[in-house]
């Protein structure tokens, strides 16, 4: 009994291990992509706060501007379309990717994060437009959580924008490599993401904001 | 690298299937705000909201791919239990404030009822 107790743990120990060779990195890689997903789920929770906020205070406009005198529906839907764009070709990135095809995955990601930096670029336009009318964050509620949701979610895809860039330099110096490909797997979870919060944004903050 | 494309689970075809109704659930909304075709608002923001939790659900199932046995189940559930805190301090937020913005008369009224005192 004892003597076959002494063999049993060392046996016990192998089979709890992680498996040997693909396996393993399965094992990590399943860990990492769940650890980011559970990430993005805390940024969730986040983005719902301001909109919660937002909700709230949205209607309180101190005697200042109220959406509809603010929000130019027109430049938020090309905006809209800017986001859309890059998910869908950063879809077309990861499929390039599945094909082990550096230079396509560049290419569409190159793509991404040009349609990434139009966007970028009307919200700033937006925000200078806004500042120099005088509706700051100091001048209402209404303002106050309008930048602060808003600008939360800008400053999302200015860090999605900047990792992107440091994933484009990773790539040119190692290629499609395993660590490279679970990157590139995560960031697509954090860009499809916050595509996904844009569609609350544009819905609560402009749409309804310019309706009622 | 197939256990990879397993594991994204996205094709051409699912991509552009997403695609597409993204941008009729973008456009609808945006047509009923720009073309300014609904005269009962309350209607009109019913439908945005609508068909901003259809494009959400979309973007989840065809661009982030939540499946409910991905990853055991874990990514399906931590998802679930987002959405019912995000359910429960919206709504509780939204319920509250509203209720306490009915209960508080506004101050200028009260200033004019106190200036109208004879």
């Amino acid at each position: 009994m004892t003597d076959t107790s002494t063999d049993q743990p060392k046996e016990f120990f192998v089979i709890e291990d992680p498996h040997h060779g693909d396996d393993h990195e399965e094992h990590h890689e399943n860990g990492t992509m769940l650890g980011f997903w559970i990430y993005l789920m805390s940024d969730c929770l986040i983005f719902g706060i301001l909109f919660a906020t937002y909700a709230v205070l949205g209607r309180n406009y101190a005697a200042g501007p109220a959406p509809v005198d603010l929000f130019d529906i027109e430049m938020i839907l090309v905006a809209t379309f800017a986001l859309l764009f890059s998910s869908i070709t950063y879809g077309f990135a990861v499929l390039r990717m599945e094909m082990d095809d550096l230079r396509g995955t560049v290419l569409w990601l190159i793509v991404t994060g040009l349609f990434g930096a139009g966007f970028l670029y009307l919200e700033i336009e937006e925000f200078k437009h806004l500042w120099h009318i005088g509706a700051t964050p100091m001048a209402s509620a209404f303002l106050s959580s309008f930048f602060i949701l808003v600008g939360t979610h800008g400053l999302h895809v200015l860090g999605g924008s900047i990792w992107l860039l440091v994933l484009l330099a990773q790539l040119g110096q190692h290629g499609l490599t395993h660590e490279n490909k679970r990157r590139v797997m995560c960031l697509s979870l954090f860009w499809h993401f916050l595509d996904l919060i844009w569609i609350g944004v544009f819905s609560l903050v402009y749409l309804t904001g310019v309706l009622l | 690298m197939s256990d990879h494309a397993k594991g994204a689970g996205g094709t051409f075809k699912s991509y552009v299937i997403g695609f597409l109704l993204s941008v009729v659930l973008t456009l609808i909304p945006f047509w009923i705000v720009l073309g300014d075709v609904m005269d009962n608002t309350a209607w009109a923001v019913a439908i945005i909201f609508t068909l901003g939790a259809a494009q959400m659900l979309v973007h989840i199932h065809y661009f982030l791919h939540v499946t409910l046995k991905a990853e055991e189940g874990w990514q399906a559930m931590s998802l679930g239990l987002t959405v019912l805190l995000l359910v429960i301090v919206l709504a509780g937020s939204i319920w509250v404030m509203f209720n306490l913005d009915a209960n508080m008369m506004p101050a200028h009224e009260q200033i004019e009822r106190v200036r109208n005192l004879p």
